[in-house]
């Protein structure tokens, strides 16, 4: 399952988003993870990106997150629930499996210097822009 | 409590009114001795998590916190700042007394135990 989202000139990501909300409001007893899987929030200023990932539940070894000029891939597997023998479950709308998914940042990212943390079962990631990619002045000198 | 705290604690109240509510997924497992629910709560910790019972209704009850980071742009949002919300009704099985509730990475795990009473058990029967 490759998905690569495009943020930028979407004249629709407002309408898009309240849809999700929408979604998320009615659907939150669905089964397995949605398209969306994770849900993330992107920010970025002048001098970084920042991505947070709702990914509960994760062991570190679990997720892997690259990094290539300005392109961000998360990808993991969350292992299903274990459980000893005779246990019966009633109800199972945590989905297990694998997920991918990667964004264009707005620019190239530093890949040496990302950094991830991971805290309360929410990944962030902070990929700082890289030098050559900084928007440069020039300075106009009179003939 | 004095009168500033609870003011900010009302505050606090009525701002997490204003939040949408979610509904998180959760499994539900039954052990021969006990139920096991576990739910979605990423982003809550253990401050920030309710567990309350009344009368048989069991509600899990998780608020999100998003820090939204000064000097940046959002450019993507894919969840926002809510409340994880999910009630359950206890049968008279469940022994109230002994629920315990732990959080850890954002997943919520209650164990209820059964009552001994209607826990399985061997009847020895013996020759006479």
């Amino acid at each position: 399952m490759l998905m690569v989202r495009r943020y930028e000139n979407d004249p629709f990501a407002e309408l898009k988003s309240l849809q999700r909300e929408m979604n998320r409001l009615f659907n939150g007893y669905a089964t397995g993870p949605s398209d969306d899987y994770p849900a993330v929030n992107i920010w970025s200023s002048a001098e970084e990106v920042l991505v947070t990932a709702e990914l509960p539940g994760f062991a570190l070894d679990d997720i892997s997150i690259t990094v290539k000029n300005n392109y961000l891939t998360i990808e993991g597997e969350r292992k299903p629930q274990k459980m000893e023998e005779g246990v019966k479950c009633h109800r199972c709308e945590r989905g297990s499996g694998r997920f991918l998914r990667s964004f264009t940042l707005p620019y190239e990212a530093e890949a040496d210097k990302v950094k991830a943390t991971y805290r309360d079962g929410v990944l962030t990631i902070r990929a700082p822009r890289a030098e050559h990619s900084k928007p440069r002045q020039i300075k106009i000198t009179a003939d | 409590m004095s009168r500033k705290d609870i003011q900010k604690k009302q505050e606090e109240i009525e701002l997490a009114q204003d939040l949408p509510v979610f509904a998180p997924a959760a499994d539900i497992y039954e052990k021969e001795d006990a139920i096991l629910v576990v739910c979605d709560m990423p982003g809550v910790d253990d401050k920030h998590v309710d567990v309350t019972l009344d009368n048989d209704e069991l509600t899990l009850t998780g608020y999100q916190h998003i820090e939204e980071p000064e000097g940046y742009e959002l450019l993507h949002r894919g969840y926002a700042e809510g409340i994880f919300r999910r009630s359950f009704t206890l049968t008279s099985e469940i022994n109230r007394e002994k629920i315990e509730a732990k959080i850890t990475n954002g997943i919520l795990r209650l164990t209820l135990p059964k009552a001994e009473e209607v826990q399985p058990r061997k009847i020895s029967v013996s020759a006479g």
